[in-house]
């Protein structure tokens, strides 16, 4: 079972050895309303942690998705081109949009884990 | 006292005042500093509407207006169906504003995503958006979309475009890391071989226009063929009056076509208002600029019609936006429509016919002026290029005095041009006023 | 109702052309020709006009309307005007640009060149370019014109400071000519944080954009302050003139440090907004930036009294627009302005600001104001008292359709949660302000007796609630066939 970590612009990063799945959190996809598009990054594409890696748009908003750690971009879920309403039916499961070979695995410290997200939500 | 539209009595005003507990209305200005407070402002008295009627009817007086017009450049004298004003001119369409709240604006809104239907079956793309400012602008958007679209940062500019519309383009791009090639014109075409020259892969779009500013209609397919496989895009502008003939961006191989909608039912006004249309492949569509009406159902299942796609825009995305546009053209569009609409599918193919037939006689009659050659180069639509004796410039000016607009003079646009002229002849040109171009045009010549 | 397209019948046809005086010319080569001719309506004139005509009615305008809609100056747009700029129709504009064609334009160059000295007296500015077509347009226009000022001075500039309660078009502009932006947070008192914003100045800043007053209706006392600090960076301050209907004849932008200006002449000079466009958005500037300003350039020659085109200059930005601007949106406004006069446009302001404020204080009690203050031509609420009972802003606005009012803008500006925006401008009558009143003060009591109600609001309309999400994904921007 891997371990899951969120950052405070609401992705996840579900990390297994030296892969980390990439998605937001139910939260931010409840915030977002009925998202319509999602622009997802190019296979290959190397980000920093915390530099934008895919971007998101509801109706009536648009948002930057920020790379929750250091890495390059293995496989993306080309599914959610054509069916972006799958991140609000399962934001933090089927909704992965990235996936990343990490490089640094020490910045998971700099996560939080889903007890401090969820206090971190209280505070909002 | 109640005055030009402002309506309140003194009495009404005591008792506003009253409600908010304030003296005076000064008193409501007073978070502005006095010391900031106005020091000059000098407008001339006010006026009734009759007078400043009359007023204005003095400084249009002040203009030639019945002018004999040979000159295009980007503006046209078509004629106007008496529909485009009557209806246009409905106050529900032109007191509204933007149909943020499409419940209460499904005529503007349904309005608009005809006319995107319209822009889309004139050009035979896939989208359009609800209009830009001019054909200029919509040229610079076009090209900055095709830069964003390929993620590159060159353009190759055929130097045949107009040149106003260049001039635009280089003034919306300068501040930007694009590097601009323009490419010299070649007796009045596209210049192939340096375009084959400088293509690469870096080239994020070729821009070209047709009928172009000499005139001349070209087949771009080629040119499409040749950008895409460097991975850019081709860019057309075109004349959508032309487009009732001509081959469409598309079946060219465009992947965005845009253009000056100033022809279909916009009166000269002096340059504007008008409109610019953009269309494109359906794959480039979030990265249009500006607004975009879209077909959806309400809650009942019904038709109805919304803005949409508004993440793309300014007030969402702020400094991330495809462009910055806010307030478009939109009436100038719904005219745009209406003239489309009554002219209609055969008329715009006949309309279009029409104009050539005039600029071809037009063509025949002038080349049998002494000195006088036709740029015989490429076909034409209802613009051509002649060349005289002697430069353009003192010949149209001395015709302007006997009320002819004779052409422009592209000596002031292109090196070396200064012998050469752009005739432009509408369907509102009768055979007289042509023979008379013609014999006047002798005239000028001899002297 | 049936798109104009559902109603083609093949072979008809609506508008005939006149009959050919010159002989048919010969084909154009085949493969210059279209294929098939673009699929257009084929309808008759009557189809067309009852069409059109019923279209226009399943609209909200001003006409039929209170438009009450913030940040857009919905005013009465005087009748005069239409007839005004219809004199004008037939002017090619380049026949100015022929040689010695300006002589037979010297009406239309003569009204954009005073047109263009009286909005510069309003504004306090020194020369105005009539070129930018509308505000968002005059703003990058503008921004321009300050990136050429620092170019020709080697200011190494890379930023543009915008308060989070500016329109989107501000930072979208800036972007559009290549500037970062930096934003900076608006206080409790209602205005752009003032110890955020001295944090944030430096060197690097090639201008601030503001909206004075500002998009929760508030006129900036520390406006002065603000330009002193910026112009010590040798940062110039732009002026956000869509809220310029609050303050004619009050203070003018020129006065308080601004150096650029545009003016939306469809908000506060009276030109109609034609569902959605043509605005007009001149720019105005202080004498530093004039050498600047987009090419052509009208020019009065003193000795003779004649204006003449200036067509090129070393210092110029180049052009924005192809010719002279929304010529005939100038034409309205220039006859807007020399209708009003002087006392005209201040009792514009005037009026404009007694509006807003006598909204603001009788609707105070029912919905919450965040910022109370004296405002100026608008004031912004929440609708947050109503959403403890589950009723957004949006449901408010549904409820005014169905009461016959065009709604505020809701949900702006920004840092506002469910913003509603009032801007009543000053040509509506006390009448019409209560009877808005009463209807906005009916909704806050509904809120709280039925939230439920405003579930399927409008019911009035053509069409109910739309689903602006299945738009979004599919995309369907244009009908086939």
């Amino acid at each position: 079972m891997a371990d899951i970590y969120f950052t405070k612009e609401h992705e996840w990063a579900r990390v297994n050895g030296a892969i980390a799945r990439i998605g937001i959190s139910g939260h931010a996809a409840h915030e977002l309303g009925d998202v319509t598009f999602v622009e997802l990054p190019t296979v290959g594409k190397q980000v920093q942690q915390f530099e934008v890696l895919a971007a998101i748009e509801s109706v009536k908003a648009a948002s930057d998705i920020y790379a929750p750690l250091s890495g390059t971009v293995k496989a993306v879920n080309s599914a959610l081109e054509n069916e972006p309403e799958k991140v609000n039916e399962s934001a933090e499961e089927a909704a992965w949009m990235v996936e990343l070979e990490i490089s640094n695995p020490a910045e998971v410290a700099q996560l939080m884990t889903r007890e401090q997200y969820t206090d971190y939500l209280k505070t909002l | 006292m109640s005055s030009h539209y402002c309506p309140h009595t003194p009495e009404e005003m005591r008792e506003m005042l009253a409600v908010i507990g304030v003296q005076s209305v000064e008193e409501l200005f007073a978070p502005i500093p006095a010391e900031l407070r106005a020091k000059t402002f000098n407008l001339p008295p006010g006026m009734s509407e009759f007078e400043t009627f009359a007023a204005m009817q003095g400084i249009a007086a002040d203009n030639q207006r019945d002018l004999s017009l040979f000159i295009g450049g980007g503006f046209y004298d078509h004629l106007i169906p008496a529909v485009v004003d009557h209806l246009a001119g409905r106050a529900e369409f032109y007191t509204a504003y933007t149909p943020y709240q499409p419940e209460c604006s499904q005529g503007t809104l349904q309005a608009l995503f005809e006319y995107q239907s319209a822009i889309c079956r004139l050009t035979g793309l896939d989208v359009s958006n609800a209009s830009l400012y001019d054909g200029a602008t919509a040229l610079a958007e076009g090209a900055m979309m095709a830069l964003r679209v390929t993620n590159r940062h060159r353009l190759l500019v055929d130097g045949c475009i107009n040149p106003f519309a260049r001039k635009v383009l280089r003034t919306y791009l300068a501040n930007l890391d694009v590097e601009i090639v323009e490419l010299a014109p070649l007796d009045g075409l596209l210049n192939r071989e340096e375009l084959a020259a400088e293509l690469d892969d870096r080239t994020a779009a070729v821009l070209v226009q047709y009928p172009n500013m000499f005139g001349c209609v070209e087949d771009f397919s080629a040119v499409a063929q040749e950008i895409h496989a460097a991975g850019g895009l081709l860019v057309t502008a075109a004349y959508p009056v032309a487009l009732g003939i001509l081959k469409s961006p598309a079946e060219m191989g465009a992947d965005i076509a845009v253009g000056d909608g100033q022809s279909l039912g916009n009166p000269l006004s002096f340059g504007g208002p008008s409109f610019g249309f953009i269309a494109a492949r359906k794959a480039f569509i979030r990265n249009m600029p500006g607004r975009i009406v879209g077909e959806t159902v309400d809650k009942n299942g019904k038709r109805g019609f919304v803005l949409t796609l508004q993440a793309r825009e300014q007030h969402i995305k702020r400094h991330k936006a495809t462009s910055n546009i806010c307030s478009n053209q939109s009436l100038c569009a719904l005219r745009g429509l209406i003239f489309l609409t009554a002219i209609g599918k055969t008329g715009l193919a006949d309309l279009a016919r029409l104009n050539r037939d005039k600029a071809e006689y037009a063509k025949s009659v002038l080349a049998t002026v002494p000195g006088v050659t036709v740029l015989q180069t490429a076909p034409t639509f209802n613009e051509f290029t002649v060349s005289l004796p002697k430069p353009a410039a003192p010949v149209v000016a001395a015709l302007l005095e006997k009320g002819i607009a004779a052409g422009v003079p592209l000596g002031q646009y292109y090196e070396g041009a200064e012998s050469l002229l752009v005739v432009t002849v509408t369907e509102k040109r009768s055979k007289v006023e042509i023979d008379l171009l013609a014999r006047m045009l002798e005239e000028a010549l001899c002297n | 109702m049936q798109l104009i397209y559902e109603q083609s019948v093949p072979g008809r046809r609506g508008v005939m052309l006149p009959t050919s005086d010159v002989p048919l010319a010969p084909h154009l080569p085949v493969h210059l020709l279209r294929s098939e001719v673009a699929a257009l309506p084929e309808v008759s004139e009557l189809d067309m006009v009852r069409h059109f005509t019923n279209l226009s009615r399943r609209n909200f305008s001003v006409d039929t309307n209170f438009y009450p809609l913030g940040s857009c100056t919905m005013k009465y747009n005087a009748k005069v005007l239409e007839n005004a700029a219809n004199l004008f129709a037939s002017l090619h504009p380049m026949t100015a640009l022929l040689p010695g064609g300006s002589a037979v334009c010297q009406g239309a160059l003569g009204m954009l060149y005073d047109l263009g000295q009286w909005l510069a007296d309003v504004t306090g500015m020194d020369e105005v370019t009539t070129q930018p077509l509308a505000g968002a347009h005059g703003e990058m226009t503008g921004i321009m014109l300050i990136a050429a000022y620092h170019k020709a001075k080697g200011n190494r500039k890379k930023y543009v400071v915008v308060p989070d309660s500016s329109h989107g078009t501000n930072p979208a502009s800036a972007a559009m000519v290549g500037y970062e932006i930096i934003t900076i947070p608006t206080a409790p008192y209602g205005d752009m944080d003032l110890e955020l914003y001295k944090q944030a100045m430096n060197n690097e800043v090639a201008a601030v954009m503001m909206t004075c007053p500002n998009t929760l209706g508030l006129f900036n006392p520390h406006i002065k302050e603000i330009a002193d600090i910026a112009h010590s960076f040798d940062a110039l301050m732009y002026y956000d003139g869509a809220n310029l209907n609050a303050i004619m004849g009050k203070v003018r932008p020129g006065d308080v440090g601004f150096d650029v200006i545009h003016l939306n002449l469809h908000k506060t000079f009276g030109t109609p907004h034609g569902g959605g466009g043509p605005g007009a958005g001149p720019v105005g500037v202080k004498k530093g930036l004039a050498p600047f300003l987009p090419m052509p350039r009208i020019v009065l020659d003193e000795q003779s009294g004649d204006l003449l085109l200036e067509l090129d200059n070393p210092a110029t930005i180049g052009r924005t627009a192809s010719f002279f601007g929304n010529f005939g949106v100038m034409v309205k406004a220039y006859a807007y302005m020399l209708m009003l006069g002087r006392a005209g446009l201040v009792q514009v302001s005037e009026q404009a600001v007694l509006n807003a404020n006598y909204i603001k204080e009788r609707l105070k009690p029912w919905y919450e104001l965040p910022f109370d203050l004296t405002c100026m031509h608008e004031c912004v609420f929440s609708a947050s008292k109503q959403l403890a009972h589950g009723v957004h802003a949006i449901d408010i606005a549904k409820f005014l359709i169905d009461k016959g009012y065009h709604p505020p803008t809701v949900y702006f500006p920004l840092i506002v949660k469910e913003a509603i925006m009032i801007e009543p401008t000053e040509t509506e009558s006390k009448a019409t302000l209560d009877a808005f009143i009463e209807v906005m003060i009916e909704a806050a009591s509904l809120a709280e007796s039925d939230p439920a109600a405003f579930a399927d609001m409008p019911r009035t309309m053509p069409v109910t609630r739309l689903d602006e999400t299945k738009a979004a994904r599919e995309q369907q921007v244009c009908c086939s066939g």
